[in-house]
C-alpha cells in the first residue's frame, strides 16, 4: 500500500512540531516528516513529497510585526535554492493537486495572512479576514468549548457531534473580516467550521471567557470552500490523549482526546484520495 | 536619509493596546484620559529601490483588514498629545530587527552596515492634560529612560512641526578604539577609586592581589617576551574583575566563616559550598548507593540526574534580580530566555522542556513614598510578568510550576526566579550526552547575536547594592527568536556532531564563558577582532565582557569547521571562529593580532584567597501575640483568602502558555471549574511514554524573621511535599537550591553583617539536615548575595530567601493525583502532625505579628508518612491530596473544596496535635503552617486500604466531602468555627488580583 505522508513546517519561532507530529503518527500517517523552514529553502525538503502540510502553533519571527507576518512575507517572496522557484510555487502547486493544511493557532494565522483562507473563488494569495489582539488584552491559555458546523465542507471535521473541547494558547486569535459581505460570505457557504460556545455545543458566544478573544460571531477557525485547507485557533494536538485534558484525573474520559479526529479524518482523506 | 512608516488601526477598530494604556494611567498615575490611541512606526534607515518602501508597508509592515500605514506623513489626528516612545541607541529592538528581515526579503539584498529599521510607538492621548501630567504618563508609563527615548508634542506643536522628524538611533561612535594601561603602583585610596569608578565591584584586598601580580618580577619577564609592558591592560582588569566577581566566583559562599552560635560556642567554616551543598550531595549519594541517580552535578550550567535508560533529566534555576529592579520587562525576559541557556548549554546540551518562574515582590498596591530610582511595585510586577509571558511564550517552552510572593522588603529588590529543566539522550554519537570536553587545538565558536555595548557590568554591578548610580547598560534586552534560531541549528548539529564542547554566554561575556572553557584544557588564544559586532566602535575589553544575549560559545574540532559553518548558514545563524583552544596555561586576547591581555590560568582561577567572615547568630525574640479565643473564625479565613500571599495567581498564570509541547498532566489549575490551585506539575516529555516528569517548589521568607534555619527547613519540606502530593517518586528526585540574600559581608553599610551572616550559616545547616533525610542531592544551584538597595539615607534588605526546587519522576503519569476533592462521601484525612506553630504565619502577619514558635520539620516522621503515602497512591487509593502552607488547614480545605466544587465537613478535634496542651486551641489548628502535612480525600471504600498503608505515620480521618457547597469546620467546643460558602470563598480568593 502506497504510504501517506504528513509534513510539519518549523524554524523561526514554530513551537507545536513535536506535538503536531505526534498526532500525525496517532491520527494514522505512515511517515512524518518535521522539516525546518532552512530545509525547505535549500531544496533538501520538498512540500511535493507530502500530502498533508501541518503549519502549526509557535510566534514566528517573534509575532514583531503583528502574528505570522514576517513568515508570510518570506513564503511569498523567498527563493528555493537551486530550483529557481519560490517557495509560494510549492505551496501553489500542493493546494492545485487537492493536498490537506492544517493550520494551527500561529499556523492559522500566517494561513490567513496569507491569504489562503478563506480563499473564495480559488484565490489563495489573497487576505480577506484577519486574526488581531484578543479583546482582553493579553494571551491566554484556557479551555473552550468549540461548537462545529456540521453543514461545512471541512474533510476534518467528519463524524463530529456537536462539537469539541480543546485549549487556546494566544494573545492575537480574535476573528475579523475585512466587511460585512466577507463575514456573511463565510456563514453562507458554512466556512466557519468551529465557533466558541457553551459547554453543551448549543450556540456560539461572545462572552468571555468562553470566546477568550471576542472573535467575530464566536469564530475559532474556518475552511476554505474545498474544505481541504483549514485553520482554527484551538490546538487539537494538545489533546491526543485523556491525560492533557484539564479534569482527567475527575471525569471519565475515553483514551483518545477530542483533537484526535482531526488527524484521523486527514489520514483517511488521504488514502482515499491522494495514495 | 531615513524615512517613516507609520502604521494605524482603522476608524472603528478596537485598540487592545491603547484601552490598557488607558486603564493603566487611571489606575497607576490616577490621571483621567478620554481616550489613548497607538501607533506603530518604523524608520527606514536604508538606501533601497523606488517603490519598495511601499512595498514594504503595504506588505510586511500592517495588516490590510484592520490597518492603514502611510509613508513620511504623519497618521495621528484627533488627539490632545502625543507621545512617541523608541529605544536608546544601541538597545535590543527586536521589531526592528524583524521589520528589517523582512525588508530583505522584498529586496532580495542584506542590508548594508550601518543601514538598520528602527521601531517606535506613537501614543495618543486625548483628555484634559497639562504637559505636566503627559511627561508624568511619559516616563512614569510608557517609557523606561534607561532604555528607551520619547518625544512629547501637543496637537498645536504636532501640527506646526508636520509630526515627529525621521530620526534613526543610530549608535554615534568614532571614538578611536584603544587599550588603555592602568597603573596600579599607587595608594590604597586611587587603588579604590580604580574599582569603584570602572565599576569593578573589587575590594581593596583583591585589588592588590592584582598590585603585587604585576609586581612579581617572573611575570614581568613574560610579559616582556610578548611585547606588554608592566602595567595590567584595561582588558586584564575588566576580565579580572568579571572572574572574580561575587556574581561568577561566589566568593561568600566559598570564604572561610568565623561562626559563633547563641551559646557562644565557635566553629571555622571553610566555605559554605563545601562544607554543606557539595557534602550533602556527596553524602546522599553515598547513603543511596547503587540508587544513586545523580549524572552530572555543579560542575556543568545545569544539574543532570538520570530519568530513564534512555534519556537524562538536566535543571536549573537563575535568579535576575538587579535588572529586573532597573527595567522589569527587559531584566525578567532576559532572566527566562538567559536560564534557557543553561541547560541548553549543558553536556552536549538538551531539548528544554519546561520553565518554572517565582517572583517576589512588593504589594503592588503600595501607596507609601518610595526612594529615587526605585521603581513602584506595581510596575515592577506588570513589567516582570510581561517579561517573562514573552520570553518563555515566544520560546516554546511551557511555564508550568510557580508563584508569586509578597513582602514590604522586596520593595528594595524584586527577586525573579527563572528556571528550566531539559532532557538529553543519555548517549549522543556513542558518548554519555552529560559529558563534554576540549582538546587543545579545538577552534573557538561563538553563534548566535551580536556584541554590543548592552549587559557590559552585569555581573560586577549585581555584586553591587543598588544605589542611584547603577550603570544604564547594565541591562539587556533578550531576543528569543534568534535564540530559538539558534537552539534549532544546534540541537541539529549536537546530532551530528559538529561540536565537542558547548556553553552558555551569560554573565561576564566571553570572558567568563571562553574563560572556563581554557580551564578545561590549559589555555587559549582568542582575536576579539574577529567577533562579530552589532555596531563598530567597541573597545576590546567591551567586546570581551559583553553580555549581549542569545550567544553560546563553542569547542569545534577543526575539521568539522566546515560543516558546522555552513549548517549555521542555512539556518539562518550567525558563527564566528575566534581563536582557538591551547595547553599552553594563558589566557591569551588578541585584537587584530596584536596582544591585549595575557593573564595566567591559575592566577584567574586561583589567584583570589578566600573571604574572611565573621558570623553570630543571636536569635531575634519577637513580641508574642495573645491567641484570641473566638467563636467564629470565618471573617479570619476570609481575610486570608484574598491576602496576596493566598490569593488566586490566575490572572498571571493565564498569560503563560503551560501546555505547548503537548506533555501536560497535572496543570497549573485543576478541579470542576479549572481554577483549583495545583500543588505541583506533571508533565509528560516524551509523548509516546507514560513516563512523567514532577517539579515543585518550596518558598517561605517570612520565616527568616524569626530563624533561617528553619526557613530552610520548611522551603525544602514543602518543596517535596507538593512534589509527593501529586505522586512524585521518592526514590529519583533531587534538589536545586537558590539562595537569594541580603549583603552578609560586615561593612560600613552593613553594620548587621555577622547577623545576616550567620542567618546564612544556619540555612545552610537545615539544608544539610534535612535534605539528608529526605535523600535529596543538590544537584545545582545559585547565590545572589547582594539584595539591598541604599541610597546613603535609606537603606531596604530584602528578607532571606531560599528557593528550593525539586525535580523527579513519576512512573506512570496517569497516577498522578490533582489537590480537588472528588465527590461527596469521600472521607478526609489529614497527614502529620498541628502543633503550637503560629510564628511567621499569613494569620499572625494579618494581624501585624510575627511571633516566635516558627513550624519545625520533623523531616525523618514526614519522610516516613511521604513514603506511605506514596505507595497509597501508586495503588490508587488516593482521590484527592492538597498540602498545607500558607494559611494552614483552613485555608487547604477552603481550596480543595471550591475547586473540587463539594463541601467539606471538619472536626478539629481529630486533627493530631503535637506538643503541649495548652497551646491546643482552634486558632493554631485552623492557621497554624506546621509542616510536613497533607490534606487527602480518599473513597469511601478504599478507606482501610489507605489507613493500612499509613499505619501509625501520624494520620486521621478528620471529616468527609459532602454534597452542599460550603465549608463547615467544628471547633474542639463543637460550634462551627467555619461556617462559609463556597462560591463566597472562591470568589474573595480570586478577587485581590483578578484585574491585574
Amino acid at each position: 500500500m502506497a504510504q501517506t505522508r504528513a509534513i510539519v513546517i518549523t524554524g523561526n519561532g514554530t513551537n507545536c512540531e513535536m506535538e503536531a507530529a505526534h498526532a500525525c503518527r496517532m491520527g494514522g500517517f505512515d511517515e512524518v516528516v518535521i522539516a525546518h523552514i532552512a530545509e525547505i529553502l535549500s531544496g533538501e525538503v520538498r512540500l511535493d513529497d507530502f500530502h498533508f502540510l501541518n503549519l502549526t502553533g509557535g510566534f514566528l519571527d517573534g509575532d514583531d510585526l503583528g502574528s505570522a507576518k514576517a513568515q508570510a512575507n518570506r513564503l511569498k517572496n523567498a527563493a528555493v535554492d537551486g530550483s529557481g522557484e519560490k517557495l509560494v510555487e510549492q505551496f501553489n502547486r500542493f493546494i492545485s493537486a487537492g493536498k490537506l493544511i492544517l493550520g494551527v493557532c500561529n499556523g492559522f494565522q500566517l494561513m490567513v495572512k496569507m491569504g489562503m483562507l478563506p480563499a473564495f473563488d480559488g484565490n489563495y494569495l489573497n487576505q480577506s479576514v484577519t486574526l488581531t489582539h484578543n479583546d482582553c488584552g493579553r494571551f491566554q491559555d484556557r479551555w473552550c468549548y468549540l461548537k462545529v458546523d456540521a453543514a461545512s465542507a471541512s474533510v476534518f471535521t467528519k463524524g463530529i457531534s456537536g462539537g469539541i473541547y480543546l485549549p487556546v494558547r494566544h494573545g492575537e486569535g480574535k476573528f475579523v473580516c475585512d466587511s460585512e459581505a466577507t463575514l456573511e460570505r463565510i456563514e453562507r457557504e458554512h466556512l466557519a467550521v468551529f465557533k466558541y460556545s457553551d459547554p453543551e455545543y448549543d450556540a456560539a458566544t461572545m462572552e468571555f471567557p468562553a470566546n477568550p478573544n471576542g472573535a467575530q460571531n464566536g469564530i475559532a477557525g474556518i475552511c476554505d470552500p474545498s474544505g481541504r485547507l483549514m485553520g482554527l485557533m484551538p490546538h487539537p494536538e494538545a489533546f491526543v490523549h485523556y491525560t492533557q485534558h484539564p479534569r482527567w484525573t475527575r471525569e471519565q474520559l475515553p483514551e483518545e482526546g477530542d483533537g484526535l479526529i482531526l488527524y484521523k479524518n486527514a489520514t483517511e482523506y488521504v488514502r482515499k484520495n491522494l495514495v | 536619509m531615513a524615512n517613516r512608516i507609520e502604521v494605524a488601526l482603522k476608524a472603528g477598530v478596537r485598540d487592545a493596546r491603547g484601552e490598557r494604556i488607558k486603564r493603566e494611567i487611571e489606575d497607576f498615575l490616577h490621571l483621567a484620559v478620554d481616550d489613548v490611541r497607538t501607533i506603530d512606526v518604523y524608520t527606514v534607515d536604508a538606501v533601497l529601490a523606488p517603490g519598495l518602501l511601499e512595498q514594504a508597508a503595504a506588505g510586511p509592515f500592517s495588516d490590510p483588514v484592520i490597518q492603514v500605514w502611510s509613508l513620511d506623513k504623519p497618521l495621528a489626528t484627533g488627539f490632545d498629545y502625543v507621545v512617541e516612545v523608541g529605544f536608546r541607541p544601541g538597545v535590543t529592538d527586536n521589531v526592528g530587527r524583524t521589520a528589517r528581515e523582512a525588508v530583505s526579503y522584498l529586496s532580495g539584498t542584506p542590508f548594508a552596515d550601518g543601514e538598520g529599521v528602527y521601531y517606535a510607538v506613537q501614543y495618543l492621548l486625548k483628555g484634559l492634560l497639562t504637559a505636566d501630567d503627559v511627561e508624568n504618563i511619559a516616563t512614569g508609563l510608557l517609557c523606561n529612560t534607561l532604555i528607551q527615548r520619547y518625544t512629547v508634542l501637543s496637537s498645536q506643536d504636532f501640527s506646526q512641526k508636520g509630526g515627529f522628524a525621521a530620526v534613526a538611533p543610530k549608535v554615534q561612535s568614532g571614538l578611536k578604539i584603544e587599550v588603555k594601561e592602568v597603573d596600579l603602583n599607587v595608594s590604597d585610596e586611587e587603588l579604590m577609586r580604580i574599582s569603584r569608578e570602572g565599576v569593578l565591584a573589587l575590594t581593596l584586598d583583591e585589588m592588590q592581589i592584582i598590585q603585587s601580580h604585576y609586581r612579581d618580577p617572573r611575570v614581568l619577564e613574560e610579559r616582556a617576551k610578548i611585547g606588554l609592558g608592566a602595567k595590567p591592560t584595561d582588558v586584564e582588569l575588566e576580565c579580572l574583575a568579571q572572574t572574580w566577581s561575587e556574581h561568577c566566583k561566589h566568593k561568600i559562599f566559598a570564604g572561610t566563616v568565623h561562626y559563633e552560635d547563641e551559646n557562644g560556642r565557635k566553629q571555622e567554616i571553610k566555605s559554605l559550598f563545601k562544607s554543606f551543598i557539595q557534602r550533602t550531595t556527596k553524602d546522599v549519594r553515598e547513603k543511596m548507593g547503587d540508587k544513586d541517580f545523580c549524572l552530572s552535578v555543579f560542575k556543568d550550567n545545569a544539574g543532570v540526574i538520570r530519568f530513564n535508560d534512555k534519556h537524562s533529566l538536566v535543571f536549573k534555576v537563575e535568579t535576575h534580580n538587579s535588572p529586573s529592579a532597573l527595567d522589569p520587562y527587559g531584566g525578567a525576559l532576559t532572566g527566562i530566555v538567559g536560564v534557557n541557556r543553561d541547560p541548553f548549554g549543558t553536556g552536549q546540551g538538551s531539548k528544554l522542556i519546561f520553565n518554572t518562574d517565582v517572583f517576589c515582590f512588593a504589594d503592588p498596591f503600595f501607596k507609601k513614598p518610595l526612594p529615587k530610582r526605585l521603581l513602584h511595585p506595581r510596575r515592577i510586577y506588570e513589567g516582570v510578568v510581561e517579561g517573562v509571558e514573552h520570553g518563555g511564550n515566544k520560546s516554546g517552552i511551557p511555564t508550568v510550576n510557580g508563584s508569586l510572593v509578597f513582602d514590604e522588603r522586596f520593595a528594595g529588590k524584586p527577586l525573579v526566579f527563572c528556571g528550566t529543566a531539559g532532557l538529553m539522550p543519555a548517549e549522543v554519537n556513542g558518548q554519555p550526552g552529560h559529558d563534554k570536553y576540549i582538546k587543545p587545538g579545538d577552534l573557538i565558536v561563538m553563534t548566535g547575536g551580536r556584541i554590543g555595548k548592552d549587559g557590559i557590568h552585569g555581573a560586577t554591578f549585581s555584586s553591587e547594592e543598588l544605589n542611584e548610580n547603577s550603570p544604564v547598560t547594565a541591562v539587556q534586552i533578550g531576543d528569543p527568536i534568534t535564540q530559538k534560531r539558534m537552539f534549532d541549528f544546534l540541537i541539529r548539529a549536537r546530532d551530528k556532531g559538529l561540536y565537542r564542547f558547548i556553553t552558555d554566554n551569560g554573565a561576564g561575556g566571553l570572558s567568563s564563558s571562553i574563560g572556563e572553557m581554557a580551564g578545561e584544557c590549559g589555555g587559549c588564544r582568542m582575536d576579539l577582532a574577529k567577533a562579530p559586532l552589532k555596531y563598530p566602535g567597541l573597545n576590546p575589553w567591551e567586546i570581551l565582557i559583553s553580555e549581549a544575549q542569545e550567544r553560546m560559545s563553542l569547542a569545534v574540532p577543526p575539521e568539522k569547521i566546515d560543516d558546522f559553518l555552513a549548517m549555521a548558514t542555512r539556518f539562518g545563524v550567525e558563527a564566528s571562529v575566534l581563536g582557538e583552544f591551547t595547553d599552553n596555561g594563558v589566557f591569551h586576547i588578541l585584537y587584530e593580532d596584536k596582544t591585549v591581555a595575557y593573564l595566567p590560568m591559575d592566577f584567574m582561577h586561583e589567584g583570589l584567597p578566600p573571604m574572611q567572615l565573621p558570623a553570630k547568630w543571636v536569635p531575634p525574640l519577637h513580641e508574642e501575640p495573645v491567641c484570641a479565643e473566638k467563636l467564629d473564625y470565618t471573617e479570619d479565613l476570609k481575610q486570608l483568602l484574598a491576602s496576596l500571599n493566598i490569593c488566586s495567581k490566575e490572572s498571571v498564570v493565564r498569560r503563560y502558555d503551560h501546555e505547548v509541547q503537548g506533555g501536560s498532566v497535572v496543570k497549573p489549575f485543576c478541579g470542576v471549574a479549572n481554577d483549583g490551585p495545583s500543588d505541583a506539575a506533571v508533565v509528560r516529555p516524551i509523548l509516546e511514554s507514560f513516563e512523567g516528569v514532577v517539579t515543585a517548589h518550596g518558598i517561605c521568607p517570612r520565616y527568616s524573621d524569626i530563624d533561617t534555619y528553619h526557613m530552610t527547613a520548611n522551603a525544602v519540606d514543602e518543596a517535596l511535599r507538593n512534589y509527593v502530593a501529586v505522586g512524585g517518586s521518592l526514590e529519583l528526585v533531587a534538589g536545586l537550591d537558590n539562595f537569594c540574600w541580603c549583603d552578609p559581608v560586615q561593612s560600613e553599610k552593613t553594620p548587621d553583617g555577622p547577623y545576616k551572616m550567620a542567618q546564612l550559616v544556619r540555612s545552610n545547616q537545615a539544608l544539610y539536615d534535612v535534605c539528608m533525610v529526605y535523600n535529596l542531592p543538590l544537584i545545582s544551584g545559585k547565590d545572589s548575595m547582594k539584595n539591598d538597595f541604599y541610597d546613603g539615607t535609606v537603606k531596604i534588605s530584602i528578607p532571606p530567601t531560599l528557593l528550593f526546587s525539586v525535580i523527579g519522576k513519576i512512573e506512570d503519569a496517569r497516577k498522578a493525583v490533582t489537590m480537588d476533592v472528588k465527590r461527596p462521601g469521600d472521607f478526609v484525612y489529614l497527614l502529620g502532625c498541628t502543633a503550637n506553630e503560629l510564628g511567621g504565619s499569613e494569620y499572625l502577619a494579618l494581624k501585624g505579628f510575627v511571633g516566635n514558635k516558627v513550624p519545625r520539620v520533623d523531616a525523618i516522621s514526614a519522610y516516613a508518612r511521604y513514603q506511605a503515602y506514596h505507595q497509597a497512591v501508586l495503588q490508587g487509593l488516593v482521590a484527592s491530596c492538597h498540602d498545607l502552607s500558607d494559611g494552614g488547614l483552613a485555608v487547604a480545605a477552603a481550596e480543595s473544596a471550591f475547586a473540587g466544587g463539594f463541601g467539606i465537613s471538619l472536626d478539629l478535634s481529630r486533627v493530631p496535635w503535637q506538643g503541649l496542651e495548652d497551646g491546643w486551641n482552634d486558632e493554631a489548628l485552623l492557621f497554624a503552617e506546621s509542616a510536613s502535612r497533607l490534606l487527602v480525600t480518599v473513597r469511601r471504600e478504599h478507606s482501610e486500604a489507605f489507613e493500612a498503608i499509613m499505619g501509625d505515620e501520624c494520620c486521621a480521618r478528620i471529616g468527609v466531602v459532602t454534597e452542599n457547597p460550603e465549608l463547615l469546620i467544628e471547633a474542639i467546643e463543637g460550634h462551627n468555627v467555619i461556617n462559609a460558602d463556597l462560591a463566597e470563598l472562591k470568589q474573595v480568593w480570586q478577587s485581590t488580583l483578578r484585574e491585574l
